[in-house]
């Protein structure tokens, strides 16, 4: 590339706004972009990260201000504007047609006539080499692993010789491998002139793949920092706003008794492939249990199988010799387990949308109330207490759970699981998709539920709070249990190597 | 012998019109739009269809009215649906009660001011719409009049599945509309103009529903006109969509089964047993909601329903 002074500005943002009817998600922000450069954008949800970019991806078309691409006004009202303006956007959900192969996905909307399938496929190799992506033409997406979706995703962009990319939240659902992986074809890219937004939570990555990067807090651009210049402390005081300790506790407990037997478990998915196969291990008292592994590996199959809600091919699940496999929750209460799920569809299967707080609150407690009519009361009651507690933000505790924010869905739902005063507590994705101090606040509901003594499975995402937060975890990987590792003594590399399937040999902590 | 193979001959004339209104809903489910109202295209298609040749004496404007009603009702549904995001279930059933309603509406009134009290299809019509003889190959035993001995609406249907068949699964266009259909978001960012891609689709799914219904307005009681000549097919078409799984040549062979499900009752020996008409009419429907059932045990992703089908796409949802 040329020197800084000369080189060209892919693209000004000038003083942007958007507003959501009364709600403002970006406000005059001023951002620009050079070719050859990787910039971070950074800020906690709700900060109007994916807004500021959907309105470069014409999704969203900007109230004020205006866009400059290589140096020139631009209406980009459209994506298809986007893409002639040379803007490809890697959605946080990928955009892909499902039962169409990668080719198909490719050259989906391209305006040039249709190519034959030979072709096709040495073209889009031609470009794969350059880059260094590894990707089947001919594969159905709905085959392929959340990381080659991601190439098929990259490649669409490439294809349609896109020079600006932005890639949402990229690297959530990849293991390490696969990120440094991704992180290599973005340099790549970056030295061959592209410039490339990425949006991330992770201050590690970050730090390591950006040149630059922005800041924004609630809608507006706080700071815009050289990478080199910066360090995660820094950067997480610019995102919140004040000091924040990024250091998750780990409190011990003593007494840990097996509370779960979990033995030779296998459970038969509905498209007749193995969710389950053979997963053996000991849930104790005062333990956080942690669960790695690529989304879908069988995480969702071991809590509903646990939790009771998915059917069991073989196996059993053992509290004081006695197999709660096959029973109702009734009778799993009266053996004295009293357990709470968190699913991770919180308003799928956690809580009722259109319903407020209250009539949430009674969906667990309905037993208890006797005769024809409802009382609404010790439910209305407990709703204030966790509003209180948990400092959880709501118009009132009638207002429809799904009016609220994420960060507040997940605390009424955990909320309500815990006020049940469990003893197991079985937790899919707590923290997705919440900001870091809604993150910060779980971890500690979790925490104090494990110094009381209550065993729990905490299904995560994110490897470094996993290996944090957690005394034990196990890995999962195409429904297999790859092993279960000490947190303490375990790293980042050695998960992400069981998480794409190396069974770890010799070790077995499970005692 | 004979009497099974006229009993094949009538199952693929009963089947004709479910193959039009079949392919028509094929092509709206690919884009995305469960269309319940393919009764009430048909209907609309019956009347203008039947309407059009009775005063124009010419089958091609008779075909273009049946095809341009069904188109209009489609559009109604259209505007509804995709521009103003209305239910799509409630619309479909709502245009269906429309279409049916109008087309008696109007076919009453003609019946109504007509000298004899009785709409007749003028005789030219009638003879073009009579079995065509091709030379040498109607001649065949057994395999002439079983493949080359139809009206041309017949042709006409197959002639249309397998274009539209074409249509999705080899052009573009075609590839842009299925990704229309499994993700319209994906569409979107691909930039393709899904508005515009879904009208066209739902409306030229509709103009072909509305050639299915002037079949039963026209062909199936003999050029006589006669309120609710549907009757129920575009509710079978619903159905027989998935059991051709999405794939308009597949309709082919689906429709003529049922067809001969319609018309079983004059087929099947009475020497053997003796079996209520009432049950015949209903058998149908009853193999309907037995190949529902069956069908959505089904697992391959391909042959399935589009994934968007009956969910409203709108950019900016948050």
């Amino acid at each position: 590339m040329s020197d800084s002074s000369t080189t060209r500005y892919a693209i000004e943002l000038k003083d942007i706004t958007k507003t959501f009817g009364s709600v403002v998600a970006n406000e005059n922000i001023n951002l620009s972009i050079k070719y050859g450069e990787i910039l971070a954008l950074l800020g906690e949800n709700g900060s109007g990260k994916t807004t500021l970019m959907n309105m470069l991806s014409g999704i969203y078309y900007p109230d004020a201000g205006s866009i400059s691409i290589s140096g020139e006004e631009v209406a980009i009202t459209s994506p298809t504007d986007a893409i002639n303006y040379g803007v490809g956007m890697i959605h946080q959900h990928f955009k892909l047609v499902e039962v169409h192969n990668a080719m198909d996905n490719i050259v989906l909307g391209t305006k040039e006539k249709h190519l034959k399938p030979i072709v096709l496929k040495e073209k889009i190799l031609n470009i794969s080499n350059k880059f260094g992506l590894e990707i089947e033409p001919e594969k159905k997406v709905y085959n392929m692993s959340v990381s080659e979706k991601q190439t098929v995703e990259i490649m669409k962009v490439l294809y349609r010789g896109a020079e600006i990319l932005i890639l949402d939240e990229p690297t959530a659902v990849l293991t390490p491998q696969e990120t440094e992986k991704l992180f290599a074809i973005l340099r790549k890219m970056k030295d061959q002139g592209s410039a490339i937004i990425i949006i991330t939570h992770k201050l590690h990555e970050v730090l390591s793949i950006s040149d630059r990067v922005a800041i924004l807090r609630k809608g507006k651009l706080i700071d815009t920092v050289e990478t080199k210049e910066t360090n995660e402390k820094q950067l997480t005081e610019l995102m919140v706003g004040r000091p924040v300790s990024l250091k998750i506790e780990r409190p011990e407990v003593e007494e840990k008794k097996t509370i779960l037997k979990v033995i030779d478990l296998s459970v038969m998915n509905e498209d007749g492939t193995m969710g389950l196969n053979n997963i053996n291990f000991k849930l104790k008292k005062g333990e956080i249990l942690g669960v790695a592994g690529i989304a879908g590996s069988g995480q969702k199959e071991l809590c509903e199988s646990i939790a009771g809600l998915m059917k069991v091919k073989t196996g059993a699940v053992l509290c004081n010799k006695e197999n709660i496999i096959g029973k109702t929750p009734d009778e799993i209460i009266k053996l004295g387990i009293s357990m709470s799920f968190v699913p991770e569809d919180r308003l799928g299967m956690g809580l009722v949308g259109t319903m407020g707080m209250v009539e949430n609150m009674m969906l667990k407690s309905y037993k208890i109330n006797k005769g024809f009519f409802i009382d609404k009361k010790p439910a209305r009651k407990l709703s204030e207490i966790l509003v209180k507690k948990l400092g959880i933000v709501t118009p009132n505790v009638e207002t429809p759970v799904r009016m609220m924010s994420g960060g507040n869905v997940q605390k009424v739902l955990l909320g309500r699981e815990i006020e049940s005063n469990p003893n197991v507590l079985i937790t899919a994705y707590p923290v997705r998709g919440l900001d870091i101090n809604s993150s910060y606040m779980i971890y500690d509901l979790l925490n104090e539920q494990k110094k009381k003594g209550v065993a729990i499975l905490f299904i995560g995402e994110d490897l470094d709070v996993l290996l944090e937060l957690s005394d034990r975890i196990m890995v999962l990987c195409h429904g297999e249990l790859k092993g279960i590792v000490d947190a303490k003594e375990t790293t980042k590399e050695e998960l992400g190597l069981m998480m794409t399937g190396k069974s770890l040999q010799g070790v077995d902590i499970d005692e | 012998m004979n009497i099974f193979l006229n009993f094949l001959i009538a199952s693929v004339l009963a089947g004709t019109p479910l193959l039009f209104g079949t392919i028509g809903e094929i092509m709206n489910e690919k884009a995305g739009h469960l269309n319940l109202g393919v009764e009430g295209m048909m209907a609309m298609g019956a009347c203008a269809g039947f309407m059009a040749g009775f005063m124009s004496n010419n089958l091609l404007i008779a075909l273009l009215a049946a095809f341009a009603a069904g188109m209009i009702g489609a559009l109604i549904y259209a505007i509804l649906t995709i521009t103003f995001m209305a239910d799509q279930n409630v619309t479909g059933l709502t245009l269906t009660i429309f279409g049916v309603g109008i087309s008696n509406f109007f076919g009453e009134y003609m019946l109504v001011h007509s000298e004899t009290n009785s709409l007749k299809l003028p005789e030219q019509i009638t003879a073009q719409l009579s079995n065509i003889n091709i030379p040498f190959l109607t001649d065949i035993p057994v395999i002439g009049p079983l493949l080359f001995n139809y009206n041309a609406f017949v042709y006409l249907g197959i002639l249309t599945a397998i274009l539209c068949g074409i249509y999705l699964n080899h052009t573009k266009l075609g590839l842009n509309v299925r990704a229309i259909g499994e993700n319209p978001g994906a569409a979107d960012a691909a930039g393709i103009k899904v508005t515009k891609l879904k009208y066209f689709n739902v409306m030229l799914g509709g103009g072909i529903c509305g050639i299915g219904g002037a079949y039963c307005s026209m062909i199936i009681n003999g050029g006589v006109w006669m309120s609710n000549s549907v009757n129920g097919m575009g509710w079978i078409a619903v159905a027989l969509v998935i059991f051709a799984s999405w794939s308009p040549t597949k309709a082919i062979f689906g429709s003529f089964v049922f067809g001969g499900f319609n018309i079983l009752k004059y087929y099947f020996p009475k020497s053997i047993i003796t079996i209520p008409n009432a049950f015949y009419d209903m058998l149908p429907f009853i193999i309907t909601a037995l190949v529902l059932v069956i069908t959505s045990i089904r697992k391959s992703k391909e042959n399935s329903q589009p994934a968007s089908c009956g969910v409203n796409y709108f950019r900016e949802e948050r």
